[in-house]
């Protein structure tokens, strides 16, 4: 498939370059049309979130009150933070100015003035380069007053993340932005009503806005049959683990995992069996090798084979690797990562990874796994946001998938069902 | 407290941000830049520059992982153990690190030349395993590889 997010075009990241290949072609365009006919575009192109829930992009814009007496925001998500998971960073770096384009042209969907691009901290490196990138825009006069001679005007600015997971949760990005912790907030109001400083906000994964750009240029129709019907357009796959080719792939939605981790990502090393597999970042839920056969990189094949396209972080495991390593490393990431508002995931976070840490060792007790189950349980769905599920999700799948991997390390135990202390 | 170029800085900001205390984030990583970290003296000042009460800063401060409230080693060299990066050997590199530079994860070297942390996923699982050394990202790493960097930074 030609690759239209990430295409492999020498100093792409350069303005001339980028104009040069069409570059801000699609904003000269969209500002041409009605606003109302830009989200419709994009509504109909079907495309549907890359940050992890799929929410469909152009019917969150409808959700943006089109009159307004306070201003309305947009903030591009880049926290980037969920295991497994480096795409946005490959679009900061090789073609920057896709995303400015589409962060325009989504703010002139919805009638918005201030643009905030959130990056995660730990990104430095590549907040500089999108800088540079915005700079450039504003130089050309595609950012800032009276854009393109059309009259409107959008300002954007990065804002740097300080290291914290939970940030990439869209209410919790807003009081970061707003200069507070990173809390989640409860919902309703939903960010288009109340969003940053109780005006009429939109979150959008850096991903899903460098899609708009495609949309506008060729058209929903062109767009929507990319890839799967009801979830379509290019994905950026990150494989990682046990490949020889790790790495970013721009390819369909729609494509079986095995042909991504034998042809794109060069196969297991030593040509080992793939014990497990994450298919979209770490906490969505693990599946176990002999199980992909027909599954693939999309939300409804996904869903059906029990879990989620997520970030679209692909996770290989092979079949030396040790999963209760695995899922007590995972553990403890959401431990560190809980914001500690909520009891169930603060706490339960904690009590995971404590008895998981007993497995590691060898020390399982036999009732430890339904434990495990119940706690999992008791996180999930009772949070204000989704950290919490997160946090269970890969425990419950682990347990669901490869309770025979929890059993052994009970059996092996040389203290054996005695009770031993947290 | 702040350096002119960054009080100029952010003059530039306060017309992109409505509030004062959306300029928290972005005056501690100044003062972070200048200083190294953020000693509670710098938290005090920030409050009163930007008008938010000094547990508001403190609790900032303490909330988000790449904020250092204490001085660290001339060197912090951030080591990823998480998932991808497990799978791909950063056991090794922590043992490595460890040994050559005679101080476990979270600890910093008596000198102040070196602090080894643990960190989250940086983003780096294509290029696994990996260490961070300020903003500077090593990645695909060997052993020999971090001899070479740990010589390099020696020099510094």
């Amino acid at each position: 498939m030609e690759k239209y997010i990430l295409p492999d075009i020498p100093d792409l990241h350069k303005i001339a370059v980028y104009e040069a290949n069409g570059g801000y072609k699609a904003l000269r365009k969209a500002l041409g049309l009605k606003p109302g006919d830009v989200t419709d575009e994009v509504k109909k192109s079907g495309l549907r979130g890359r940050g992890g829930a799929c929410f469909p992009t152009g019917l969150k814009w409808t959700f943006m009150p089109k009159q307004s007496d306070k201003p309305k925001y947009l903030c591009v998500n880049g926290d980037e933070a969920e295991p497994g998971t480096f795409k946005d960073r490959q679009i900061f770096e090789f073609n920057p100015h896709l995303l400015v384009e589409g962060s325009v042209i989504a703010a002139y969907a919805m009638g918005v003035t201030r643009v905030f691009i959130y990056v995660r901290g730990e990104y430095g490196k590549w907040v500089r380069m999108l800088e540079t990138a915005i700079a450039d825009a504003y130089a050309h006069g595609y950012v800032g007053e009276n854009i393109l001679g059309s009259g409107y005007s959008t300002n954007i600015l990065v804002h740097k993340g300080a290291g914290a997971y939970i940030c990439g949760e869209e209410s919790s990005l807003m009081n970061s932005i707003e200069g507070g912790r990173g809390y989640p907030r409860v919902k309703p109001p939903f960010p288009a009503q109340f969003g940053l400083w109780g005006c009429p906000t939109t979150i959008n994964n850096v991903e899903s806005i460098s899609n708009v750009p495609l949309i506008i240029n060729n058209g929903a129709e062109w767009y929507s049959k990319i890839g799967v019907p009801k979830h379509p357009g290019p994905i950026l796959v990150g494989v990682s683990g046990h490949v020889n080719k790790p790495g970013v792939y721009e390819m369909p939605t729609g494509l079986p995992l095995l042909e991504i981790i034998y042809k794109y990502a060069g196969g297991v090393p030593g040509d080992k069996k793939i014990k497990a597999v994450i298919p979209g970042g770490s906490s969505t839920m693990i599946l176990r090798g002999e199980q992909l056969e027909g599954v693939c990189m999309d939300a409804d094949s996904l869903k059906a084979a029990g879990s989620s396209v997520g970030t679209a972080g692909l996770i290989v495991m092979d079949e030396d690797t040790d999963l209760i390593q695995v899922i007590t490393r995972i553990s403890k990431f959401y431990y560190h990562e809980s914001c500690g508002q909520c009891t169930p995931c603060r706490e339960g976070t904690g009590w995971l990874w404590k008895i998981l840490t007993r497995f590691e060792r060898g020390e399982g007790r036999p009732e430890d796994i339904d434990l495990l189950m119940d706690i999992a349980d008791n996180i999930e769905g009772n949070t204000i946001c989704a950290l919490g599920d997160a946090a269970a999700w890969p425990v419950q799948s682990m347990i669901r998938r490869f309770r025979d991997e929890f059993e052994k390390r009970v059996k092996a135990s040389p203290v054996g069902a005695q009770t031993v202390a947290l | 407290m702040l350096s002119e170029q960054n009080i100029k800085k952010l003059d530039d900001l306060k017309k992109f941000y409505p509030t004062k205390q959306a300029l928290v984030l972005p005056v501690l990583w100044m003062i972070q830049e200048e200083q190294g970290h953020i000693s509670e003296d710098a938290m005090r000042y920030v409050g009163e520059l930007l008008d938010v009460p000094f547990g508001h800063v403190l609790g900032v401060v303490t909330f988000y992982t790449m904020f250092h409230d204490k001085p660290h080693g001339k060197h912090h060299i951030e080591v990823c153990t998480n998932v991808s990066c497990m799978l791909r050997g950063s056991a090794k590199i922590v043992e490595h690190l460890e040994k050559r530079l005679g101080i476990k994860l979270g600890e910093t070297s008596k000198d102040m030349k070196w602090t080894l942390s643990e960190v989250e996923c940086m983003g780096s699982c294509g290029t696994a395993p990996m260490i961070a050394v300020g903003e500077e990202y090593y990645e695909n790493l060997t052993t020999e590889q971090v001899d070479e960097l740990l010589a390099n930074l020696e020099r510094t």
